[in-house]
């Protein structure tokens, strides 16, 4: 397969007033998985299909394998698109639906047929030729475009939100599978979800959006640890924002004031003074009361399964902890003395 | 880019077969009879060239150079965006400048001295070439300057749209208006309209005061707001018994509300003639029984009003059930928890929540009424509504043009106020938006009093029609109805009779056959051209987004409301006289049909397509498949329902359509309810009800043969049934 590259230059959508995104710019390496990871509304779908060329862009350009095609219409490039309805075609059953995209590109029948086998074989759903869309699980829907999507060998392969109408447990499976997929086939593919936790399981770089605009762009890794603002770090994993103090900046690390807790962190360049702190809720240790520590008074307890979440009111504010500790739970009017671990504290500009 | 020189390559091929091989102007003849081979370049039936050259119309050459310039643009030298604005102005200037000329120089060879000595007959088969020719190029630039996502496909199919819109709607619409204004020197004048309009015989208040008969308007309109009125009160009744009640006979029902809508608009008068009429039944049973004189009541408004109500109901019916359906029960078990009793849920909830079904189906039953043109012939009496007034003035004694097409315009504004009427009422209140999905629940049983009232209001109904029909049918078989009702074939035999010849070969001898073949044969032309357009519009009204989407639906939308009547009258003034000349032939026959039932098929299409997602169109574009394509192999096959629905009630409307095809029959080309409303003028009913019985079986016949030949869509088991708009289209007038 070929996989080619994508870029996007200044790409902007208006639909009448509405900036569906504005001046996007990004590129995505041949061979590689990027997720656009933002919430509903923020413009995901509406770069999807630009790249696709199901809509032409008020301005900007898209370039596919460094080919300029922003005038190309979507039926001649060389793109494929996994629906979040799917989309399959509810009058041909599996097998046509999988072939009919290289029918429509006139290859014989006999070729058509074994591609298509191939295809579903790759997505696992070997015997299920003849069945009608709706006469199959969600799931297994999902399966079949995504066979649809691969039989035309396509350079670049968009998934807009694949997963969202699955049930949890198949979710997982099924991303593994589309990962395992990729790698395997060392597709070029963009990927949609409102999904932190799956963007973070599939993606070799990650797009978060906001608003019409990137808000930040970079591995998993660079996103959870060093997110640039407060809006990706509470996107990327539910975290708690409060205001601290930078006392000392040495030449990597500084010394956070938050409340009447002082810890030692990787400053990232900020200047001392004022600035937000974004807080993951397992680096929240609760201890007994003992006068050092951050007094605060469980509000709230949920037992989640596997681990506790509290709402714990402290001068701060609220914050929202996560705590492994199930069998000792806390009852709601506890007071209890809170401790930050400095891996999941981190420091951003204020805004 | 291959791809759009072949397309340039072809539309420049069609132009110059229509300006250097066929005929360009029209032949008394068919041109499919070929017999202009024979005489080729000669006369009337040579080419354009041969016409410039050896004829003296040298100003046709100018269109010929013009198809010549299209060909140095195959040359590969363009760039893309110099091509496309090439190819507009080519394609501008060449239809504009081929109408123009049309219309400029007439027969008449004075038209414009010096220049046009000889005149010209219409346009024929090459003329239309050229124009198909120059408007597709014109397309074709449109795309290469990136309209309708740059799409050849879609560009053409859009002018091919709005093109013949315009020639065959909205042209003769302002024919009509000119006509209206004309005065006998041949100058536009407000006086002679006003003259026209507002005579006596169209205002008239006599009636009031007993001296005199009322204007035609007065008629018309008191005779719609009653129709109106009448069918959308009886079409509620009608859909609250089918679903909130138990009542008994709602197959019966149903299937008798399918009955009007497929036979020909006086059959139902016909019937009330023989049931009512001076020598029917009712009347000589009473002067046997009690000797009272035969009434003539059913001739005028009474019996022209129960045979509307008979007539529309079914329509208003079929529109009503689906708005009953539509009121979710969850609104009203909502209502029924906040303590309102069952009468005020129904008054304070579901009624209102009906009353866009209800303005719809008034408008409907309005339009319906004053289209009608079948059952005020046959029952009108002295009692003339503009329908009629309107074919009196253009056939009759009168032969008054200018009368016909101001009250032709009367008609249309009369549709048009309603057309208005109904959306200011509706306001921009959203309804749908309040039967929320996936609900659930029984809907609430209607109140005692509304039960009973409903029982009243449909048993009548029922009866009347079973009883209307049973008698047509009888009426075929008996000598004569209400004096001899001996049993007898006669009837069928003088107008279906079959003999064989003295060579053993068939010979057709019944009267009918002439007509029946004209009707079968054009309407099953008209039919799928109708559908094929229809389907083709609203595909690209809801599917595509381009600057006058709005109008063009809009004016789809108008035209369904436009009176068949107006439609025929615009038709034969438009249409008689050069650049187009049809007047007479089977072409204007089904012209006349396809536009006049194409927003039909709008319908069906728009209310189809907006059940298919749009993700699938898309789906199949990123799979590479063209706008074509997509249409032929995802679109179409899931329309199936839609196309059988649209092709049945175009063929159903063309074939038993009276209103707008009396105007355009002739000896030649006769239409079998033109036919039968003769033999109904003449008094010869046996003919005419055999003849009507005969219509509405091949009509069921023909039903079956189209649901049978397009087949079922198998979607799987959890297909829902799509539900086709029939009540919004109602039968033919
Ligand atoms: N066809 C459209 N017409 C008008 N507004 C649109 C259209 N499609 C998307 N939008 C608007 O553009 C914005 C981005 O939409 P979308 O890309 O679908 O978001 P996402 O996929 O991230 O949820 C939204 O505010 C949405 O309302
Ligand atoms: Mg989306």
């Amino acid at each position: 397969m070929k996989a080619s590259s994508i870029e996007l230059r200044n790409l902007s959508k208006r639909y009448g007033n509405v900036a569906a995104i504005h001046d996007i710019s990004f590129t995505v390496a041949a061979g590689t998985l990027l997720t656009l990871l933002g919430p509903s509304g923020c413009g995901k779908t509406t770069t999807l299909r630009l790249i696709a060329g199901l809509e032409p862009p008020s301005s900007g350009t898209v370039l596919i394998g460094g080919v300029d095609v922003t005038q190309t219409p979507a039926s001649e490039r060389d793109v494929s698109m996994v629906f979040q309805s799917y989309a399959l075609f509810p009058h041909m059953n599996v097998i046509e639906n999988v072939g009919y995209g290289l029918s429509v590109a006139q290859i014989p029948k006999a070729q058509v047929h074994d591609k298509a086998h191939a295809a579903l074989a790759a997505v696992g759903l070997t015997g299920f030729d003849a069945r009608l869309p709706s006469e199959l699980s969600g799931g297994q829907q999902q399966r079949v475009a995504v066979a649809r999507a691969l039989v035309l060998e396509p350079s670049v392969l968009l998934f807009d939100e694949p997963l969202s109408n699955l049930d949890a447990r198949l979710r997982r499976q099924m991303r593994e599978d589309i990962r395992d997929l990729q790698r395997r086939l060392s597709l070029t593919v963009v990927y949609v979800t409102h999904d932190q936790a799956e963007a973070m399981a599939v993606s070799d770089r990650i797009i978060v959006m906001n608003q019409a605009t990137i808000a930040q762009q970079g591995s998993p890794r660079e996103l959870y640890e060093h997110p640039h603002d407060i809006f990706v770090a509470a996107f990327m994993g539910d975290a708690n924002r409060v205001r601290g103090t930078l006392r000392r900046v040495d030449e990597r690390m500084g010394e956070l004031e938050i409340g009447p807790l002082s810890l030692e962190i990787e400053h990232r360049g900020l200047p001392q003074g004022t600035v937000d702190v974004a807080i993951r809720p397992e680096a929240v240790e609760i201890g007994a009361p003992n006068g050092k520590g951050l007094p605060g008074t469980v509000r709230k307890a949920t037992y989640v399964g596997g681990m506790m979440e509290y709402t714990i009111a402290t001068e701060l504010g609220e914050l929202f902890v996560v705590n492994l500790a199930v069998d000792r739970p806390l009852a709601p009017g506890s007071v209890v003395s809170l401790t930050l671990a400095a891996h999941g504290v981190v420091p951003i500009a204020t805004s | 880019m291959i791809r759009k020189y072949g397309a340039i390559a072809l539309w420049l091929c069609v132009g110059a077969a229509g300006f250097l091989i066929v005929p360009w102007y029209a032949l008394p003849g068919s041109v499919l009879s070929l017999d202009w081979l024979r005489d080729f370049a000669t006369g009337d039936s040579a080419p354009a060239i041969v016409q410039a050259w050896r004829y003296g119309r040298t100003w046709l050459l100018p269109i010929g150079a013009l198809l010549a310039a299209g060909c140095t643009l195959l040359a590969p030298r363009f760039d893309r965006s110099l091509l496309a604005h090439a190819l507009l102005a080519l394609g501008g200037i060449g239809f504009l400048y081929t109408l123009a000329q049309g219309f400029l120089i007439g027969s008449q060879a004075a038209s414009l001295q010096g220049l046009a000595t000889g005149g010209q007959q219409g346009m024929g088969l090459g003329a239309t070439l050229a124009l198909t020719s120059f408007a597709m190029l014109f397309a074709v630039g449109l795309a290469g300057r990136g309209y309708f996502g740059g799409d050849a496909f879609i560009a053409g199919s859009v002018v091919a749209i709005v093109a013949s819109t315009a020639i065959f709607t909205l042209f003769p619409v302002l024919r009509i208006m000119v006509s209206a204004f004309d005065d006998a020197n041949g100058l536009i004048s407000i006086a002679a309209f006003l003259d026209r309009l507002l005579q006596q015989k169209v205002w008239g208040l006599g009636c009031l005061t007993g001296a005199a008969r009322c204007g035609v308007a007065w008629n018309t309109l008191i005779l719609a707001l009653l129709t109106a009125g009448g069918t959308t009160t009886l079409g509620l009744a009608f859909a609250l018994l089918v679903t909130r009640t138990r009542f008994r006979f709602k197959k019966l029902l149903r299937a008798l509300a399918i009955l009007p809508i497929i036979t020909p608009p006086f059959v139902i008068g016909l019937g009330l003639i023989l049931l009512f009429g001076r020598s029917g039944l009712v009347n000589h049973g009473l002067e046997w029984a009690f000797g009272i004189e035969p009434s003539r009541w059913l001739y005028g408004l009474p019996g022209l009003l129960l045979a509307q109500w008979l007539s529309f109901t079914p329509i208003a019916f079929l529109v009503l059930i689906g708005v009953v359906e539509a009121v979710s029960p969850s609104m009203e078990e909502a209502a029924q928890t906040l303590r309102a009793s069952r009468w005020r849920t129904f008054i304070d909830v579901s009624l209102p929540l009906m009353r866009p079904g209800l303005a719809n189906a008034f408008l409907i039953g309005f339009i319906e009424s004053i289209s009608d043109f079948g059952n005020p012939i046959v029952l009108g009496g002295n009692f003339s509504v503009l329908a009629t007034e309107v074919f009196f003035s253009v056939v009759g004694a009168q032969l008054d043009q200018g009368r016909a097409a101001a009250l032709g315009i009367l008609l249309l504004a009369f549709a048009l106020a309603a057309f208005f009427a109904q959306r200011v009422v509706l306001g921009r209140r959203d309804y749908t938006a309040l039967s929320g999905k996936g609900d659930s629940g029984l809907p609430a049983p209607l109140p005692e009093p509304a039960r009973k009232l409903c029982y009243a209001l449909a048993m009548p109904w029922i009866v009347l029609t079973v009883t209307l029909y049973a008698m047509t049918f009888l009426g075929s078989f008996v000598e004569q109805w209400g004096r001899n009702y001996a049993p007898t074939l006669n009837h069928y035999a003088r107008a279906f009779g079959v003999e064989i010849g003295p060579q053993g070969g068939l010979i057709w001898v019944g009267s009918a056959w002439n007509s029946l073949w004209t009707t079968v044969k054009l309407s099953a032309l008209a039919a799928p051209l109708t559908a094929a357009l229809g389907l083709l519009t609203a595909y690209i009204l809801t599917r595509q987004r381009f600057r006058g989407r709005t109008a063009l639906e809009f004016g789809t939308m108008l035209s369904f409301a436009i009176p068949g009547t107006v439609i025929g009258v615009s038709y034969i003034l438009a249409f008689n006289v050069p650049p187009i000349e049809m007047t007479g032939t089977a072409l204007i026959l089904i012209a006349c049909n396809v536009f006049r039932n194409m927003p039909v098929g709008v319908r069906a299409g728009m209310a189809s397509m907006a059940q298919i997602d749009a993700s699938l169109d898309e789906a199949s574009a990123t799979l590479g498949a063209g706008r074509f394509t997509t249409l032929r192999r995802i679109v179409l096959p899931l329309l199936k329902p839609a196309v059988a629905a649209a092709l049945v009630y175009s063929f159903v409307r063309a074939a038993t359509t009276v209103s707008a095809i009396v105007f355009l029959v002739s000896a030649e080309y006769e239409w079998a309810t033109t036919y039968i409303i003769n033999r109904v003028t003449n008094g010869d009913y046996g003919v005419a009800i055999a003849y009507s019985t005969v219509l509405i079986v091949l009509m069921l016949v023909a039903i079956w043969l189209i649901h049978s030949a397009i087949g079922e869509r198998r979607l799987g088991r959890r297909d829902g049934v799509v539900r086709m708009g029939m009540a919004e289209l109602g039968p033919a007038a």
